[in-house]
């Protein structure tokens, strides 16, 4: 049978998703999948990692390891059994809605802990010991909050994203050496379960979701097809960008 | 916790109502100041100070400063 052209075909490709087991990455994860990758997904809870698991295509060589990247541990650990990877999207991550004034050093560091610097430690390393091919694409999910977006109440999960988004372009000046590709997503409010915890009310996100001028929040979907874009060889020139994504909320 | 120390700790989430409208009997989101960021300040505070997490419905369901107050104090 002749091969449809496309240029947003993962097949052939090894692509590793973190936070796999929920939301963003779990959504991600699945489409990897649809599109022809092998994904190696990882999560904090191996139940929900193994549901994932289940969903992926069976021919492909899909792999699941339980691993919690706050801990060095654990990284560490994740880095050593990984197969070489054409790609890397790194979804895991937390976020909290605290007035700055109650922005503690502790509630800093538990965001960065979870959004910053376990990404980081997890690049760095992906990197340092060449588990990412030379042209390997690296997807960073960010946010529009502490970069494209103020608002109150977001300062401690947009500073943690801002970071990130800092050294995403940092990444893809020095690693353009290997011809590694370091992207991020900027997603606005996406319905996932991080926002459905109750300090905002249901009938809040509800008027929320009518200042998007497309009418509505994100489905994870939306971003992984993102992501695929970012993954895939029809993004080959595309280096150090973040990508918003928000239904036009940003404009 | 008691009421009046509740209403203090309250109230320092405001920067231009007057203190004395704080009342147990205060209906709280009619106050000309209320705001969805006041409401975050609110449950940030109620965190902070008494170790007791609210949620965005508890505000809603609660009238006056007296019924959150209760609220609070039941997970105590």
């Amino acid at each position: 049978m002749e091969k449809t052209f496309n240029p947003f075909s993962l097949e052939g490709k090894t692509i590793l998703v973190t936070g796999a087991s929920s939301g963003i990455g779990r959504e991600t994860a699945i489409e990897c999948g649809a599109m022809g990758a092998n994904v190696v997904i990882t999560g904090r809870n191996a139940e929900r990692l193994n549901e994932v698991y289940d969903l992926l295509p069976a021919a492909s060589a899909n792999v699941q390891l339980v691993a919690d990247l706050t801990l060095a541990g654990d990284v560490e650990g994740l880095v050593a059994q990984m197969p070489q990877l054409d790609g890397v999207v790194m979804c895991a991550g937390n976020s909290t809605t605290l007035p700055l004034q109650f922005g503690t050093r502790e509630k800093f560091d538990e965001m960065f802990g979870v959004n910053f610097f376990a990404p980081m430690e997890l690049l760095r390393l992906l990197y340092k010991k060449k588990v990412l091919k030379k042209g390997a694409s690296v997807v960073l999910i960010a946010s529009i909050g502490g970069t494209h977006s103020f608002m109150p109440g977001n300062g401690v999960y947009g500073a943690s994203k801002a970071a990130l988004n800092s050294v995403m372009k940092y990444a893809a000046r020095e690693f353009a050496s290997r011809r590694v590709r370091v992207n991020s997503i900027c997603p606005g409010m996406v319905d996932t379960p991080l926002i459905h915890r109750g300090t905002i009310t249901e009938e809040q996100l509800a008027e929320d979701a009518k200042r998007y001028p497309l009418g509505r929040y994100g489905q994870p979907e939306d971003i992984a097809h993102g992501a695929i874009y970012l993954l895939s060889d029809a993004s080959s020139w595309l280096t150090g960008h973040d990508l918003v994504i928000d239904g036009g909320f940003s404009i | 916790m008691n009421i009046t120390e509740f209403i203090e700790n309250f109230a320092a989430q405001f920067d231009d109502t007057d203190e004395a409208l704080f009342t147990p009997e205060t209906k709280f989101k009619q106050l000309d100041e209320w705001s969805s960021l006041t409401a975050l300040s609110v449950i940030a505070m109620v965190d902070d100070e008494y170790d007791v997490i609210i949620k965005g419905n508890d505000i809603i369901n609660s009238e006056t400063i007296k019924d959150l107050y209760d609220v609070i104090e039941k997970q105590l």
